[in-house]
């Protein structure tokens, strides 16, 4: 029989998000297909009550947390120390979270306190003849394993969006606060704040419905001789807005930002998706003026339905890696979609 | 106020990105076919580490980089050919497997023996630096494992800046979800900061740096040790190459009006 953790953390508001109702949709699901093991909800947060209600039906065995004002901000050494308290107090052989920036961080450091070991971005969980197996990608997305270990503790932190968010009702639970004051070394470090990429305008949407990727072809000398940055960004900044994208752009591009080239100013390496970026989800993706070279196309593993424009027809996207290729001027092909775009606001 | 770090960059090597990989099952478990073949890079994300950790030391006088690295000797020998020329560091060689299917905990271990021998490293100024995560296992774990084995409780991850203030605590602005920054300021060493991409283009080739560099990289290397990483309750069930290839319709030589109608229709589900 496991004894099984599930760690969150909570928002600013006490309540959770999206990323641990997956987490508990994954724990639930594992803790039945386990078969007699008890399972139960870590909370580590400013306010941990709302989360409790939230979660009152999910199942789990019981409620524990940690809670105070330190332990409301996403810093290492508070969360650490927490999730490290919270393991010790049920005897967690299994841990799960959710592989939020937060509990990202604190994780590994955890596994070291606790002698665990631990596999994270974490996209499937089965068992099979007694033993759970955790499925997870090598290698930038290009090779995909299934692993198992005998060691407990095991921390398994679960890749957001790779499970369906629990959705059941609220209700009345209580909470154990498991008592944890923290050492000056533990608040060496405070949290300032949190701010946007200073691109005038919040462009990456991890929740929108298509993914929009800018690649380097849009600084190009056209058919005319000439470049058109100023015109590729209002139409690439238009797009994004009235499809309501998430913008991404491939590593050349902004690469060409870094070595103070003229490009388009709204893209940062947060932007980038790729080998060395970001592997978004999103059900729709389109690639435009980008060749769909592997260390980029890698980023686009978890996208749904994929469409390339691209002038040359013996690109990446051509060789399997697209659903449609596009063979055209990504700058016409835009100008008139924003036109048909806006035709459809005016009706 | 002594404004110097100790900084010391954790830096594996990986295949080529441009590479094709396919995986192998051997009798130590999976690895890469050819990997001993395969042209080698040092890890993006931890190149990253190293660029920003020598612009840092170039700031402060009194810094000094290390980079420690486990790695098949062989290949790391012939990936410092490059790097030693974009930015001065002592290397601290480890000689083991470098490939993805390794154990974070493992590597972890071995790493922190290494930096705890580096002669003359002042604990008290450190900066453990490294990429944020691999561009092999993509875990993101060895490098809170090896700080917490080094007992530093300051750790960072999907760092893209830091700034030394006047008083010597440190700014620093992490990933997080959304596209956004977390900002963060730390009392001051010791801490550990692993780099998303930072904010520095990647260095030009200097040549007379990497003469200067080999003589250091070369006894270093032949120094290794051997690194065992058996990672024995760790066991593969599968490991394969995803199976996703589309079937791609290429439309050509029609019109962008119809095209964009295509496409504004799909996006409209």
């Amino acid at each position: 029989m496991e004894q099984v953790l599930l760690l969150l953390t909570t928002g600013e508001n006490g309540s959770i998000g999206k990323a641990e109702r997956e987490a508990v949709t994954a724990t639930r699901n594992l803790v039945c297909a386990l078969g007699g093991s008890v399972w139960t909800v870590g909370l580590i947060g400013g306010t941990i009550s709302p989360a409790a209600e939230q979660l009152a039906g999910c199942g789990a065995a019981g409620f524990v947390g940690v809670e105070g004002k330190e332990f409301a901000v996403s810093r290492y050494a508070s969360d650490a120390a927490a999730a490290e308290a919270l393991c010790r107090a049920i005897g967690a052989g299994l841990v799960l979270a959710p592989g939020s920036s937060r509990l990202m961080r604190a994780l590994g450091g955890v596994a070291q306190r606790l002698g665990a070991r631990i596999d994270t971005h974490v996209v499937g969980l089965r068992v099979q003849d007694g033993a759970i197996q955790a499925d997870r990608w090598y290698y930038r997305q290009r090779i995909e394993a299934t692993l198992t270990r005998a060691h407990r503790p095991w921390i398994l932190a679960l890749d957001p969006g790779s499970f369906p968010p629990w959705d059941g009702a609220p209700g009345t639970a209580s909470v154990k606060r498991v008592p944890l004051e923290l050492g000056p070394e533990a608040q060496r470090t405070d949290v300032v704040g949190l701010q946007a990429v200073d691109t005038g305008e919040q462009t990456i949407r991890p929740e929108a419905e298509l993914l929009f990727v800018a690649g380097a072809g849009w600084t190009k000398k056209q058919p005319d001789g000439k470049t058109h940055v100023e015109e590729a960004a209002h139409l690439i900044l238009e797009f994004v807005r009235k499809t309501k994208a998430s913008l991404g752009s491939s590593k050349s591009l902004v690469d060409l930002a870094g070595e103070g080239q003229a490009v388009l100013p709204f893209l940062t390496h947060l932007h980038q998706v790729g080998q060395t970026g970001a592997t978004p989800r999103h059900p729709k993706g389109l690639a435009t003026c980008c060749h769909g070279e592997e260390p980029h196309v890698v980023g686009w593993r978890f996208i749904g339905e994929r469409r390339a424009i691209n002038l040359d027809a013996n690109c990446g996207w051509a060789r399997g890696k697209a659903d449609v290729l596009y063979v055209a001027d990504a700058f016409e092909v835009l100008r008139a979609a924003l036109r048909l775009l806006e035709g459809n606001e005016h009706r | 106020m002594n404004l110097s770090f100790h900084i010391v960059v954790c830096a594996g090597i990986v295949p080529d990105p441009l590479q094709t990989l396919e995986p192998v099952i051997g009798d130590s478990g999976p690895a890469l076919k050819n990997e001993m073949l395969l042209p080698a890079v040092l890890d993006p994300w931890a190149a990253h580490a190293l660029y920003e950790a020598a612009h840092l030391a170039r700031g402060h006088a009194g810094s000094k980089v290390w980079l420690v690295s486990l790695s098949p000797r062989a290949k790391l020998q012939q990936v410092m050919m490059t790097v030693a020329q974009k930015a001065p560091f002592e290397l601290v060689a480890l000689d083991g497997p470098a490939g993805g299917f390794t154990d974070s905990a493992e590597v972890a271990g071995a790493l922190a023996a290494a930096i705890e021998a580096i002669p003359g490293l002042d604990r008290s100024r450190l900066l453990l630096f490294g990429g944020w995560e691999s561009a092999a296992r993509g875990a993101g774990t060895t490098l809170a494992m090896v700080g917490e084995r080094l007992g530093i409780f300051d750790q960072f991850q999907g760092v893209d800046e830091l700034r030394v203030e006047p008083d010597g605590s440190l700014r620093i602005l992490e990933r997080v979800e959304g596209g956004r920054h977390q900002i963060s300021r730390c009392a001051g060493p010791p801490a550990v900061l692993g780099w998303a991409t930072g904010s520095l283009a990647e260095p030009p080739n200097q040549p007379q740096l990497g003469m200067q560099n080999m003589r250091t990289i070369l006894p270093a290397l032949q120094r290794a040790q051997s690194v065992a990483l058996p990672a024995a309750e760790l066991r593969f069930v599968r490991v394969a190459l995803p199976s996703q290839q589309r079937q791609t319709r290429i439309v050509r030589d029609v019109a962008a009006e119809e095209v964009a109608r295509e496409i504004v229709d799909w996006i409209r589900g």
